[in-house]
């Protein structure tokens, strides 16, 4: 009798679209927050620690000589109209994606340099997850290296970032898996042999081992995407701009470690 | 057999029988029904081969120990997000195991593992895979029959 009760009750359960575990997954909290960094093996940390071994210090390098060359018809180079990087650039990258008056929405670091070169320099945007750009943006976000995130606070941003977190939040493709499900849920666990962290934006771009070269934050989500084998978004996709927006209040406050190194 | 942490709400979708819908090119996934938390008949009308089993569950493509551990000494990356497969076919029956494999959200709404064996309720489904289940009918039951063997 007592099994036909449970049933019963099983069934009224999920009529009633009550389940016996809870579905929404639990934020982490700011106190648990940790980087990609602590998830490293002690050699991984090593290389991104020393700057003389960091490989994604070579993209800071390349990024100045980019930073102080002359371009478009305008004949205008980033150090023109921005002066010394070290100074204009520190605390940039660790409130981006910004608000872009002109375009009413969100755009990361790479798109606004992009724009500074159709708005000021009058030359082509560089392509996305292509070397120049990648130096460039590597070399901006360095000028932030141990300052913490601070999202930008503008109001109109706001719908943006809820966007990113229910993308976050949503399964998806074959596997149909949502980003919580490891990187909220089971970030203290491996999927196969890689650590499953806590999916944290504050390296980027960075140094990957598995790639090896550098790639930007968006090239990453991408990756994870084609894991749970859903159709991708395009780089600089609204979407991606999103989540993007959505993982920086996540990691509110988390030192920023650009050029990380990640395995 | 229940796992604690597993909540199994399987009765109530006792001898549910499903209409599925059509695949991508043209061929439908095998009806079956649900029995309890069990599909008590074999997808193909046919016993799987636990040798191929064997070789499905180790072969990355097919994403099992991405997640799971399992007596597989000649992999050295085992995942550890779901629960080892040593001494599972102790746990459950082969129907139990087919319907965890078939689609393991009509017990656990929440889990994490993929349902290998369903097309519909998914979104954006990347194109290369769209319309198709993560494994065939077959592969299924070969993988079933290789997981009833794992007794402590
Ligand atoms: C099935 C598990 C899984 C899912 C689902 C998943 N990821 Fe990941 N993700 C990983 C793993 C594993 C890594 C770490 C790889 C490494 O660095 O070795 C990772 C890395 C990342 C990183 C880089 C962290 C760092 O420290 O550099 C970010 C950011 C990220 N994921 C975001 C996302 C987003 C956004 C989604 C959803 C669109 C998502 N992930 C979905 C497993 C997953
Ligand atoms: C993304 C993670 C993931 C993948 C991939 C995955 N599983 Fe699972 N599996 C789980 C989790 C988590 C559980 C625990 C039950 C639950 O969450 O409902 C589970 C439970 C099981 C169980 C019951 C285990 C027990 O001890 O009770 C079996 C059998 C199983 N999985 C087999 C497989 C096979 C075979 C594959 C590949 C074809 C596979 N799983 C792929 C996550 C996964």
């Amino acid at each position: 009798m007592k099994v036909v009760a449970a049933i019963v009750l099983s069934s009224l359960l999920i009529a009633a679209g009550i389940v016996l575990r809870p579905l929404i997954a639990t934020e982490i909290p700011a106190s648990e927050r940790r980087s990609g960094y602590t998830f490293m093996s002690p050699d991984t940390k090593a290389m991104q620690d020393d700057d003389t071994t960091n490989p994604g210090m070579l993209g800071v390098i390349e990024g100045e000589a980019l930073w102080n060359r002359k371009g478009g018809s305008a004949d205008k180079s980033c150090a023109d109209c921005h002066h010394d990087a070290k100074v204009s650039m520190k605390g940039v990258a660790a409130r981006y994606p910004s608000y872009d008056k002109v375009l009413g929405g969100p755009v990361n670091l790479e798109q606004r340099i992009n724009l500074c070169r159709a708005r000021h320099q009058q030359a082509d945007p560089l392509p996305y997850e292509k070397h120049d750009l990648l130096a460039l943006t590597t070399y901006v976000a360095e000028q932030s290296r141990g300052m913490p995130i601070t999202p930008d606070p503008t109001p109109e941003l706001q719908p943006f970032v809820a966007k990113g977190r229910d993308l976050f939040m949503h399964r998806q493709g074959q596997l149909n898996l949502a980003c919580t499900n490891c990187h909220d849920d089971n970030w203290d666990k491996h999927l196969a042999s890689s650590a499953v962290t806590q999916g944290m934006p504050n390296g980027y771009p960075i140094y990957r081992l598995d790639w090896q070269s550098l790639g930007s934050l968006q090239r990453r989500l991408r990756n994870c995407i084609t894991g749970v084998r859903a159709q991708n978004y395009d780089y600089g996709a609204p979407e991606l701009v999103e989540l993007e927006l959505y993982l920086m209040s996540r990691a509110r406050g988390m030192p920023l470690e650009t050029p990380a190194v990640r395995p | 057999m229940a796992r604690s942490a597993i909540p199994v709400v399987g009765g109530c979708f006792a001898l549910a029988l499903l209409a599925l819908p059509r695949l991508a090119g043209g061929e439908e996934l095998k009806s079956y029904s649900v029995t309890g938390d069990a599909i008590v008949e074999s997808l193909t009308g046919e016993a799987g081969d636990a040798a191929r089993g064997r070789k499905l569950v180790v072969d990355r493509a097919n994403t099992c120990i991405l997640c799971h551990s399992g007596p597989f000494p000649e992999d050295k990356f085992q995942g550890d997000l779901a629960p080892n497969l040593s001494g599972v076919g102790n746990r459950w029956s082969v129907g139990q195991l087919r319907l965890r494999l078939v689609d393991a959200s009509r017990l656990n709404p929440g889990t994490i593992m993929p349902s290998y064996y369903r097309v519909d309720g998914l979104d954006r489904v990347a194109k290369a895979w769209s319309g198709k289940p993560i494994l065939s009918a077959r592969q299924i039951e070969d993988i079933v029959a290789y997981l009833a063997t794992l007794r402590d």
